[in-house]
């Protein structure tokens, strides 16, 4: 490859092959994407965010490439952790997952290690002690940290794929581009929010809603109620995962709310107006028809310690008739087992699973064939990937379809 | 016989030859393309039914998943992988599928002037179409 972008010798070395061939491919994906992307040199990175873990994704081919890299010793040379994996990996038998599909998630994980990875297994690295700074260049993959560690925490990343987050572990660096820049930064939408907004699952919806709208753009949220409910720190995560799977929104402001829509100067030129001033669309779009629910998935992205204990506080005594499934990170699930959350959601029947998510696991093989969420991001794509019917509702309206087994009457509306 | 040179941007540096497979709209393989046979699958897609296995693969570019440089890879492992790709403007997604299999790649180039069957040559930047 000719860079057209500036090299530093080091960076030089690399793409020549003098730190192996592992370490030559990795660059040459750096330098690709800088070219490809009008990049003028590379930036050092912090940390990164691997994504594509589950085996039921990646396949054999995916494995065999991560091995490959591996034995032409290619390591992380910044720190790197893990999105979710296709199942626990400790409890999947339990769970009721195939050996075989464990096997190969094993060799999968295996890989990533051997490639100097973190097994964290989550897709909120963010809760689990790898928090970007304001300001730091980063390369993560994992549509919903990227928006958290661009919005919220102020960091600086493009939207990464698995390779591509790989190579910047690899070479320390990625191309200077996109939100990277100061410039791409500024808020290309002002959406007024004229509806209140009274749970996670209005705040999904909402984010559903403009991500459809503004696609791949930097949204700046101004809202004009007084908020009925204030949205602690973690909730926001919840918001930029549907933004970034209904568009491509890896970056938002809200007026004052996330750390660069204080700093003046961002609203981009020509920026688009928009008014929401109704959920409803966004709930009848992402519920479907099911009225018997098999399975209930909460915490996608992974639950938070807190939100585990709602989940607890809202069950209190009760027993369900669906599934009941939290999913976290297998340290956030540690914690809750010692503050004797596991143990009273287990009372009641449900369960909370570590190091994967119901959007990459192989749910259609556990014998479920509908499911709620509180997640809009989960509800919008479960039917494609998974081919179950989907209810997307608030926690309580969750909790009470995994009691009954069946959905509310009027739950998942906002009419 | 009329032979045609053009040159583009390299993007994963290398030699090959084949007949061109030439689509007219945007390629994405996860899904688009079944890795084990190297066939176009996406429905309605112009190409719907075609191998690109061997072929010079000439595209505008790619969309879909990201998973799809993987799908690559596959075909690269399985032989079904086209001998090279021509874009007329490439994304991330077929860029590092061509890097971390090794398939030669150019784009940034007038794609509008190979037609397929044409004999196709790829040496880093230089692409020599034969007719």
């Amino acid at each position: 490859m000719d860079p057209e972008l500036k090299l530093t010798p080091q960076e030089q070395a690399m793409l020549a092959g003098d730190a192996g061939p592992g370490v030559q491919k990795a660059m040459e994906i750096v330098v690709a994407l800088g070219q490809i992307y009008g990049a003028k040199d590379l930036v050092p990175v912090a940390s990164v965010q691997v994504s594509g873990v589950s085996y039921k994704n990646l396949g054999e081919a995916g494995l065999e490439f991560l091995e490959e890299w591996a034995a032409q010793g290619a390591r992380a040379r910044v720190p790197a952790t893990l999105n979710p994996a296709g199942m626990d990996l400790l409890d999947w038998d339990e769970l009721g997952f195939s050996p075989d599909f464990a096997q190969r998630q094993m060799a999968v994980i295996d890989a990533y290690v051997s490639l100097g990875v973190s097994p964290t297994c989550t897709c909120t690295p963010y809760l689990v002690g790898h928090t970007p700074q304001f300001g730091q260049h980063v390369a993560w993959a994992e549509s919903s940290a990227v928006s958290y560690a661009n919005s919220v925490l102020g960091a600086r990343t493009n939207r990464e794929g698995g390779p591509s987050a790989l190579a910047a572990a690899i070479t320390g660096r990625t191309a200077r581009y996109g939100l990277h820049l100061d410039e791409n930064r500024r808020a290309t939408a002002v959406i007024e929010v004229r509806c209140p907004v009274r749970s996670e699952a209005d705040l999904g919806a909402l984010g559903y809603q403009v991500g459809r709208q503004v696609k791949n753009g930097v949204p700046y949220f101004r809202f004009d109620t007084t908020p009925e409910w204030q949205p602690s720190r973690w909730e926001w995560k919840t918001f930029g995962a549907a933004m970034a799977a209904s568009g491509a929104v890896a970056l938002w402001h809200a007026e004052g709310i996330t750390p660069e829509a204080r700093s003046g100067n961002f609203v981009a030129p020509g920026a688009r107006h928009l008014i929401i001033d109704d959920l409803e669309p966004a709930y009848a779009a992402l519920n479907g028809p099911a009225q018997e629910i098999d399975l209930v998935s909460i915490g996608c992205p992974h639950a938070s310690l807190a939100e585990i204990e709602a989940v607890a506080d809202v069950l209190s005594g009760q027993r369900t008739r669906a599934r009941l499934w939290i999913t976290t990170a297998r340290s956030t699930q540690q914690a809750a087992l010692r503050a004797g959350l596991v143990a009273r959601i287990e009372a009641a029947g449900g369960q909370v699973v570590a190091d994967t998510c119901l959007v990459v696991a192989p749910v259609a093989g556990l014998g479920v064939r509908t499911m709620a969420t509180n997640s809009a991001k989960m509800a919008f794509y479960t039917p494609s990937h998974s081919g179950l019917a989907v209810r997307f509702g608030s926690l309580e309206e969750c909790i009470a379809a995994a009691v009954t087994g069946c959905w509310p009457t009027g739950a998942g509306s906002r009419r | 016989m009329q032979i045609l040179e053009m040159s583009g941007r390299v993007v994963k540096r290398g030699t090959a030859e084949g007949v061109a497979l030439v689509s007219p709209t945007p390629i994405g393989f996860l899904g688009g393309v079944d890795p084990g046979s190297g066939a176009i699958i996406e429905p309605g897609h112009p190409l719907e039914g075609q191998c690109v296995a061997g072929r010079v693969l000439v595209f505008p570019t790619g969309k879909g998943s990201t998973v799809g440089s993987y799908t690559l890879y596959r075909m690269a492992k399985g032989g079904t992988a086209p001998a090279a790709i021509i874009n007329a403007e490439s994304e991330a997604i077929v860029a590092v599928g061509a890097i971390i299999s090794d398939i030669p790649m150019v784009d940034l180039v007038p794609i509008d002037q190979i037609r397929t069957g044409d004999r196709v040559r790829v040496d880093g930047a230089r692409i020599q179409v034969e007719r």
